[in-house]
This record gives structure tokens, C-alpha cells and sequence, in this order.
């Protein structure tokens, strides 16, 4: 399935009943250099819009809030040590967690890589 | 949880902590805000300016770059008061602990404005130009406060803010290299010192001083030549430009307070740990406002006092984080942030006095978790002033 992205900023490669989270290119350049990152428990569960994890650049903290209702099923183990990685490869090797999906109609609200690339136009 | 909200926390994540100090509605800008676009700086409002908070290069860069070759930072914002009159050393002596009397011309002193209670109403640097002249480089954000208050309590005296002056700094090991191939005298004018210096046919006021705890200037310049000035300066190869981000986490790693977060009202310079700036002959005498405190807590030691915080862990901890020794709460971070040059999150706090000693061991209660922190030693990165050759 191609991936696919919500408004809070974050991409989403849906695969059966999970899907692998990480926030995008875009977050990541407007958040800056990137010093640690707060991620949830494997088997935390979370309704969407709760947060999910925390991002610290060197001079501050943000929020990720959960795309999706579901259980956190694993994490980004590299991001402990390398948080850099995320500036460096956001949408790639720098994935945050992967949870399951409770409710599958949620993922009508997300977006295709177009819509997001519209969506933050008009944002910006 | 909209999406507008959350928009809007990513987009000013630089700034939450600041913004209690943009009191007004609607921001200036300064006389280098188009140099700062055509640079691409991420410009936030700060104080009531409209100020860049990083540049393309990021603030972990900007800050290396810094405290390897040489950063300049507008800081413009800052106010600029020329104070004149008869006996003026003497009366400001009676707004702050510093020994203005015995001040040189050409020389600038550290010192803060106290309140009859014994907090502070704000830092500033004091230049002497000459007898019956003083130069003030007061914050940004107390700028209306402090003219106010120097309106209020000085008699016969002449108060110039300079509007007409923008500021910049340059900072770093390379500064004085940079700034010598203009202006020459500046090369061996001494730490805490100020001359005035032709830079491309423009007279300005350059002052051996800065807050990223690197050598360094700042130099006061005519808004009409400041925005060429700072492009000579800029096409020098050691020299790029830098934002408030990386202002921040240079003066948290010298260990340097800011005021509204480490100082205010409600602290004394006691508490503060900034004594150092109280000279004998002020602590004898007294005869600033809130010097019974003050004086008696220099004796008998302040309940709480500044510290540097080192977190265990890699997750900053910001200002407003609560520390604990065991149960009890005995501090709160007064700044926080990650440290580029020290290499871990660095912080400073204000805790318990008996619990000041380096090393001891506290928690932070960060997102509801408790993660081990120490007390250690300010500054974080060893401070690099200028010293004169003998």
C-alpha cells in the first residue's frame, strides 16, 4: 500500500492490521537538529490524537500524537542512541514505532503524498 | 486534538519558553531583518521583535561554528541608553550594587537593577565614556521597565534611549582576527573594555564583551550603515550568521544567567549565584535598594541558590522541571537544553542551598517519569575570554 500521511505531520506505511509510523521530512526540517527522542512502550496502547511520543531539538520539546488508535507493537531501538538519525533519513531509517490498527475507518481520514504535499502548502 | 493546534506547537517549538517576554502586540523589526530573510532565517517574535531563531546552517551548527571560528548575531533588539548629567556615577549607584564611581572610561562593568526586596529587575552592562557619561545595554523585553525606572529615580539626569543604533556580536576564538582587519585597535583592547573604531568610514562603538562564553564584541552601530557593516563582516570566511537559538544554548553552556529565566523579581543575585559582580566597596556600604537582603544573605548564605544541573540521561530537561531528593521537591530548572559543544543535555536551576554540592544526586520529574540528574560544575564548556598579552 502506498504510503500514506495525517495532518499531525506524520507518514504511515500500512501493512494488514499495522502500521509503521514516523513523522515527515517536512516535521523534521521544522523541528531542526534533533537530540532525543520519547518513545512509547512496546504494548502501550493509545486512542488517536493522545501523545505518543516527544521529540527534542536543542532548544525544544514537541509532541507526536498518535495517527491512529492502536498498541504500540515495536520501536525504533536506533533512535535511543542515534536520534540524529530522524534529520538524516526521516522517512526512512529514522521510523519511530509500529502499532496496530483498532479501527480501521480511521485510516480514510490520512492523506496520499500529494494531498499532504498540498496540505502543507497551504499550511506554510 | 486539532490539527491547527499542533501545527502551530511544531511551527513555534523554538519559542514557548520565550514567549512570556513578547508582551507586545504587534513585533518591530530590527534594522537587519531584511538581511536576516534574504539569509533565510526562521524569524519567531521575541521580546516584541521579530528575530531569527536559527539560520539554514541549524542551531547545533551554528552554535559549533561559534565556538570553533566566529558567529555574528543581531542583537539589536537590545536597548541602548546613554545617560548624562552631573555626579551620574553616583546616582545610578543608588539603582544598583555596582562601583560605578571607580569605573575607568573606556571600561564596562556587569551589574543588575535590584528591587527593595532584593530580586532583580534586570542585568546590564555598564560603559563609562567619560565623567558624567554612562553607556547601558539594557534586555530587550525590560526595556520600558527600566527606562521607567531610571526616569523615576534619577534627578537631573539626561536619558537617551538609541533607537537610532542597531547591535551586533560577533563571537568566537576568530572574532578578533575578523574584526582587527577593519577596525585594528580592537585586536588588543582588553576583556571588558569599549573604544570607539572606524569600521568602513563609520564611527562605532565597539565593546570587548558578549554572553556565548567565547571572546568577542559587540559593537554599536548607526542603523543606516548597520546592514552593510554586517555583510562585510558576514563575506569574512570564519564568519557566519547566527540566531537566538544557538545564543541560548552558548550562554547555558558558559553558564550565564538570562534574565526572566534564572533572574527575576523574585530572585536575589544571591540566589543567582552572580555576587562575583558585587565589589567590596558596595557589599561596606550598601545603599542600593534591597541591600539589607542582599548583604545579609552574602553573610549568612541564601536558602536557595543556582546551580548547574547534568542530566544522566540524554533527554533534556527543560525550564519549569520539577527535582526532586527523594520525596521532596527542593528545586525547579530554570533553563534546560541540549549542550552542542558539552555533548549531553546541560541545564541550570535553582534548588535547595544544602543540597549545592557538585555531584549530588537528584531526580527531574520529566512527562511524569523520574530520571537522575547531578549537580555540577557551571559553566559546562570552559569560558574563552580574551586575555591581554603581557
Amino acid at each position: 500500500m502506498a504510503r500514506q500521511y495525517s495532518r499531525e505531520h506524520e507518514w504511515l506505511d500500512v501493512e494488514g492490521d499495522t502500521a509503521l509510523v514516523g513523522i515527515t521530512e517536512f516535521a523534521q526540517e521544522q523541528l531542526g537538529d534533533i537530540v532525543f527522542i520519547d518513545l512509547p512502550e512496546v504494548g502501550a496502547e493509545f486512542d488517536k490524537g493522545d501523545d505518543i511520543a516527544v521529540v527534542e531539538s536543542v532548544k525544544a520539546a514537541s509532541d507526536v500524537y498518535a495517527p491512529l488508535t492502536g498498541e504500540v507493537i515495536e520501536i525504533n531501538d536506533l533512535l535511543a542512541d542515534e536520534p540524529a538519525t530522524v534529520n538524516a533519513s526521516a522517512e526512512a531509517d529514522g521510523w519511530f514505532f509500529k502499532m496496530s490498527i483498532s479501527d480501521k475507518s480511521e485510516l480514510d481520514e490520512l492523506m496520499t503524498a500529494d494531498e499532504y504535499k498540498t496540505f502543507i502548502e497551504s499550511e506554510s | 486534538m486539532g490539527a491547527e493546534r499542533h501545527f502551530r506547537k511544531w511551527c513555534n517549538a523554538f519559542i514557548l519558553l520565550e514567549q512570556r517576554l513578547n508582551t507586545m502586540s504587534v513585533t518591530k523589526q530590527t534594522a537587519l531583518f531584511s538581511l536576516h530573510q534574504e539569509l533565510g532565517g526562521k524569524m519567531v517574535p521575541f521580546a516584541g521583535y521579530d528575530m531569527p531563531v536559527q539560520y539554514p546552517l541549524g542551531i547545533m551548527k551554528e552554535h559549533l561554528h561559534t565556538r570553533a571560528a566566529a558567529g555574528l548575531f543581531d542583537v539589536s533588539h537590545m536597548g541602548q541608553v546613554e545617560l548624562s548629567g552631573d555626579k551620574v556615577e553616583q546616582k545610578l549607584e543608588a539603582l544598583l550594587p555596582a562601583d560605578v564611581q571607580a569605573l575607568k572610561p573606556g571600561r564596562i562593568k556587569y551589574s543588575f537593577f535590584t528591587t527593595e526586596d532584593g530580586g532583580v529587575i534586570d542585568d546590564l552592562m555598564i560603559t563609562k565614556d567619560g565623567e558624567g557619561k554612562l553607556f547601558l545595554v539594557i534586555n530587550a523585553g525590560c526595556k520600558e521597565g527600566d527606562l521607567a525606572h531610571m526616569r523615576k529615580h534619577l534627578q537631573d539626569v539626561e536619558i537617551v534611549e538609541h533607537n537610532d543604533q542597531g547591535l551586533i556580536a560577533l563571537q568566537g576564538p576568530q572574532a578578533s582576527a575578523v574584526l582587527s582587519r577593519f577596525a585594528p585597535a580592537a585586536e588588543t583592547q582588553g576583556f571588558m573594555s569599549c573604544i570607539f573604531a572606524d569600521i568602513d568610514g563609520v564611527n562605532c562603538r565597539v565593546s570587548r564583551s558578549g554572553y556565548s562564553g567565547e571572546d568577542g564584541y559587540e559593537i554599536s552601530i548607526p542603523n543606516s550603515d548597520i546592514d552593510r557593516i554586517s555583510r562585510l563582516l558576514l563575506a569574512e570566511t570564519e564568519v557566519e550568521a547566527i540566531g537566538l537559538g544557538a545564543r541560548d544554548s552558548l550562554r547555558l553552556e558558559s553558564g550565564l544567567c538570562l534574565y526572566g529565566h534564572e533572574l527575576d523579581t523574585e530572585t536575589t543575585p544571591v540566589e543567582a549565584d552572580i555576587i562575583w559582580a558585587i565589589p567590596k566597596s558596595r557589599r561596606a556600604t550598601g545603599g542600593f535598594p534591597g541591600a539589607e537582603r542582599i548583604l545579609s544573605e552574602i553573610t549568612d548564605g541564601p536558602k536557595r541558590i543556582c546551580v548547574g544541573i547534568k542530566p544522566e540521561g540524554r533527554a533534556p530537561m527543560r525550564e519549569g522541571t520539577a527535582l526532586f531528593s527523594g520525596d521532596e521537591q527542593v528545586g525547579t530548572i530554570t533553563s534546560g537544553g541540549f549542550g552542542p559543544s558539552a555533548g549531553h543535555p546541560v541545564a541550570m536551576a535553582i534548588i535547595r542551598t544544602d543540597l549545592k554540592e557538585i555531584g549530588t544526586a537528584l531526580e527531574a520529574e520529566v512527562r511524569g517519569k523520574r530520571l537522575p540528574c547531578k549537580v555540577a560544575d557551571l559553566p559546562f564548556v570552559k569560558q574563552n575570554y580574551y586575555r591581554k598579552p603581557k
